[in-house]
């Protein structure tokens, strides 16, 4: 070897209490190499960048940085060595400006004007298109991870870590994040991609790391692997496909949402406008779109947590449900699971049985005469933490105590068991393992075969794909013509994710 | 109504306006850094009892002056150590500051009742401070100065100074700014330290210019009023600025109800309507929704990092 690596790890560990968060790791980044971290939620990954980057102090093993052993004792001492990392949650300031967000992430003191005018030579080199004035509550989560890429450039990087970059991204702006990465590293730039979405890892990535439970297991070339490869090695077992019947017919409109309007909820929420589709018994629809679209609006309005005037506006089974309360919607089979689980699916405080209480005791019977039958919810929550294979200690665990993948199981649990006409759930599979994801898909599969309708929305354009029937994308609080997932084109999805409506988006 | 008329109510509409542009400026610092002080009337109480006393002793009311910033300083400080170190909540501690700074002020004030000192008024040569008109500019105490320069300064550190950056940064997200290597607490203690020195400041206006003496709970209220200016203001300076106006027009009209008698209202309408303002004010605002879009985002919130 001619030159030494960029970074060298060998035989970091790191103990937590009760885990082996890395169990003696090694692996080496060449000058200008891509590289991969791939893994599952708990693998490894985040605590062992969260080393290279001086978070944490590893128990064991050594760094080597362009040969020399070094430790980094702190942030601001990788930055100084040339390591930046754009976090998957981004530490911005929503009520201020770009320039005044990447001036608050610098170590140096650069007057403002200096600053702008590196800003967007920066910006000029990678076209990365940002307007330094801007405040960032305006701006698209796409926009978002480019203050943070510019930040991190300002230092002129050896080793750029990101971070799950691609998870709120539109397929174009992921296209455009790879040639921003690609020029960097064609610039002697290393960097180190953590990632569980394999293709772009295929299509990115030069080496791969993959990490299960703390440990190594294989280093390999993502040109020669193929996605199911990389996949089982991640996982430790073959992966299952969904499983479904075949050409399954849909039946009568069970959900209709006809000319569905919304005002804004707070100055950054956004408002809904004139949103209609109907979904067939047994259907699955899907509602695709970057964040901060409207998708938590929309999930409101189902759930009926925010009512409408005109009651035609939703209807169940031909009832219309549009100016009903949660609870008289549940009583019609309306069923909904939030986006965030702590706090507005489940209240982390309560035990598993409290928390089915919520959702489940009119249907279910859990309540006589004002009294909560504290059997009977035992008893359910049991039921759910059976049939979902839901890691707790019991129907008497709080819900703070699982974790993110095993609380989201229960949650779905509890709404599925209880069998509802309609299901809306938000980011189902959000910050959940490959298992969980899997279990979760195919428990959802399972209820629209027994004839349920079953609205998705999702951020992640790929669980969309592979898991509904139908779908649509929701910009600015519109929701496009739906369209046979079958045969939906994703460049077409990708311009609708981004605001630009084609030709077929206004046909209808 | 002649113009002497109008020019004395100038005087006195300025001189009703001092006190709470002082505190509300300082309590708009402190909120900017996400911590929501209650306790302003206790501090302008501290801060009128420490310049009082301090001016007793020493016949310096420059002195006073800086007694009073450091007697508001100091009864912050104590609110600062119960929140930031402690994490009290900040609400039931700025009302306890209230009560104690309304207390303890009594008690120091017991040996200074009764006693006088020379007002602290306009230090420009009568020609020009007790001019027919100049007066309007030059009649001033230097309170009154050093508050209205205090607004283009106070918008200065906040928009245009590093350290106002990262203090509106504190005050935005605190978890992020920890996570980037600044102190929180330490930013909170300054901005809580200027917010009881600027409330110290605009409560010694009553001791040593308005009348100067010592009065218990003298003050009346203006602390509640200064509070509710900086929500008014949406968390702007130049707002602050022209809301103590109106609040000034509105308390000076209370006091020429009494004196000339305007007999179709009862004085305790006009001593009301400052407070009825403020609830008008404060529900007009709320109800266009954007009250919350300036609002600092973590006003209010304990600081705690996970590691």
């Amino acid at each position: 070897m001619a030159s030494p690596a960029r970074l060298e790890l060998t035989g970091i560990t790191k103990r937590f209490p009760g885990v082996l968060a890395n169990d003696n790791v090694g692996f080496s980044v060449k000058p200008g190499e891509i590289h991969a971290l791939l893994g599952e939620n708990g693998a490894g990954k985040s605590t062992l960048v969260k080393m290279i980057y001086g978070i944490m102090q590893p128990d064991a093993g050594e760094i080597r940085w362009d040969g020399q052993r070094i430790n980094v004792a702190n942030p601001k001492a990788a930055r100084k060595l040339g390591i930046g990392m754009v976090f998957q949650h981004f530490s911005l300031f929503e009520a201020m400006t770009v320039l005044e967000n990447i001036a608050l992430g610098m170590d140096a003191k650069i007057p403002a004007r200096d600053l702008e005018s590196r800003i967007l030579a920066v910006m000029g080199q990678y076209g990365l298109k940002l307007e330094p004035h801007r405040i960032v509550s305006t701006l698209s989560v796409g926009e978002r991870q480019r203050i943070e890429i510019v930040r991190a450039l300002l230092l002129n990087p050896k080793l750029l870590i990101m971070d799950e970059p691609t998870s709120v991204l539109t397929p174009q702006e992921v296209e455009q994040l790879f040639t921003v990465l690609r020029k960097l590293a064609q610039e002697g730039c290393s960097i180190l991609y953590i990632s569980h979405k394999l293709h772009e890892i295929k299509a990115l990535c030069d080496t791969a790391t993959i990490l299960r439970g703390g440990k190594l297991v294989d280093t390999c070339d993502p040109a020669v692997e193929t996605s199911r490869s990389m996949a089982e090695k991640m996982i430790g077992s073959s992966l299952k496909d969904i499983s479904r019947v075949a050409g399954r017919a849909f039946g009568a409109t069970k959900l209709a949402v006809q000319a569905l309007s919304l005002a804004a909820d707070g100055p950054f929420g956004t408002a809904l406008s004139d949103i209609s589709f109907n979904v067939r018994a047994g259907e699955l629809f899907g509602v695709a779109g970057v964040a901060g679209n409207g998708q938590n609006a929309l999930l409101l309005a189902l759930s009926g947590e925010a009512t409408n005037a005109d009651p035609a506006s939703v209807t169940v089974d031909g009832v219309a449900v549009g100016h009903m309360q949660a609870r008289a919607r549940r009583g019609h089979g309306v069923a909904s699971v939030p986006e965030e689980r702590n706090g507005h699916a489940a209240v982390p405080i309560f035990t598993l049985a409290d928390n089915a209480v919520l959702t489940a005791r009119d249907r279910l019977g859990m309540v006589r005469a004002g009294l909560i039958d504290a059997k009977a919810a035992r008893t359910y929550a049991g039921e759910v933490i059976e049939a979902f294979a839901v890691k707790a200690t019991g129907p008497s665990a709080m819900a703070e105590s699982l974790s993110g993948g095993n609380l989201q199981k229960y949650i779905m649990g509890r709404e599925i068991l209880q069998k509802p006409q309609v299901l809306v759930v938000s980011q189902p599979t959000w910050g959940v393992d490959a298992g969980a994801a899997a279990a979760i898909h195919q428990a959802l599969v399972d209820l629209a075969a027994t004839g349920s309708a079953i609205v998705v929305i999702s951020q992640d354009l790929d669980e969309l794909l592979s898991l509904c029937d139908t779908m649509a994308v929701i910009n600015g609080g519109r929701l496009s013509r739906p369209m046979a997932v079958a045969e939906a084109k994703i460049d077409e999805i990708g311009l609708l994710m981004g605001g630009i409506h084609g030709e077929a988006a206004h046909a209808h | 109504m002649g113009i002497d008329f109008i020019i004395a109510a100038i005087i006195t509409v300025v001189g009703l306006t001092t006190p709470i542009l002082l505190a509300g400026l300082g309590e708009l610092v402190v909120e900017k850094s996400g911590v929501l002080n209650l306790g302003v009337e206790g501090m302008m109480l501290m801060g009128a009892i420490s310049g009082f006393a301090v001016t007793v002793f020493t016949f310096n009311p420059w002195f006073g002056v800086l007694g009073a910033a450091a007697g508001g300083a100091l009864a912050s400080l104590l609110f600062a150590v119960l929140v930031l170190q402690l994490n009290s909540n900040q609400v039931a501690t700025g009302l306890a500051l209230t009560i104690f700074g309304t207390g303890l002020s009594s008690l120091m004030g017991l040996s200074f009742t009764g006693r006088i000192v020379v007002p602290f008024l306009s230090v420009f040569p009568d020609s020009l401070a007790k001019h027919e008109y100049l007066q309007l500019i030059f009649g001033y105490s230097p309170i009154v100065y050093f508050a209205l320069i205090m607004v283009p300064l106070t918008t200065w550190f906040l928009k245009s100074t590093r350290a106002g950056l990262i203090l509106r940064a504190v005050g935005e997200n605190d978890l992020s700014a920890h996570s980037i290597g600044y102190s929180v607490i330490k930013v909170r203690y300054a901005a809580i330290a200027f917010g009881g020195a600027m409330a110290g400041i605009g409560g010694c206006y009553f001791s040593m210019v308005i009348t100067p003496m010592w009065a218990e709970k003298m003050t009346a209220g203006r602390g509640w009023i200064a509070l509710a200016l900086v929500v008014f203001a949406g968390w702007r300076t130049g707002r602050l600025l022209a809301g103590a106006y109106f609040f000034g027009i509105l308390m000076a009209l209370e006091l020429y109800a009494k004196a000339s008698g305007f007999s179709f209202l009862p004085s305790q309408f006009w001593a009301a309507m400052p407070y009825a303002m403020t609830v008008v004010a404060l529900s007009f605002i709320s109800s266009r929704g954007t009250a919350g879009a300036n609002a600092p985002a973590c006003l209010g919130k304990p600081f705690l990092p996970s590691t």
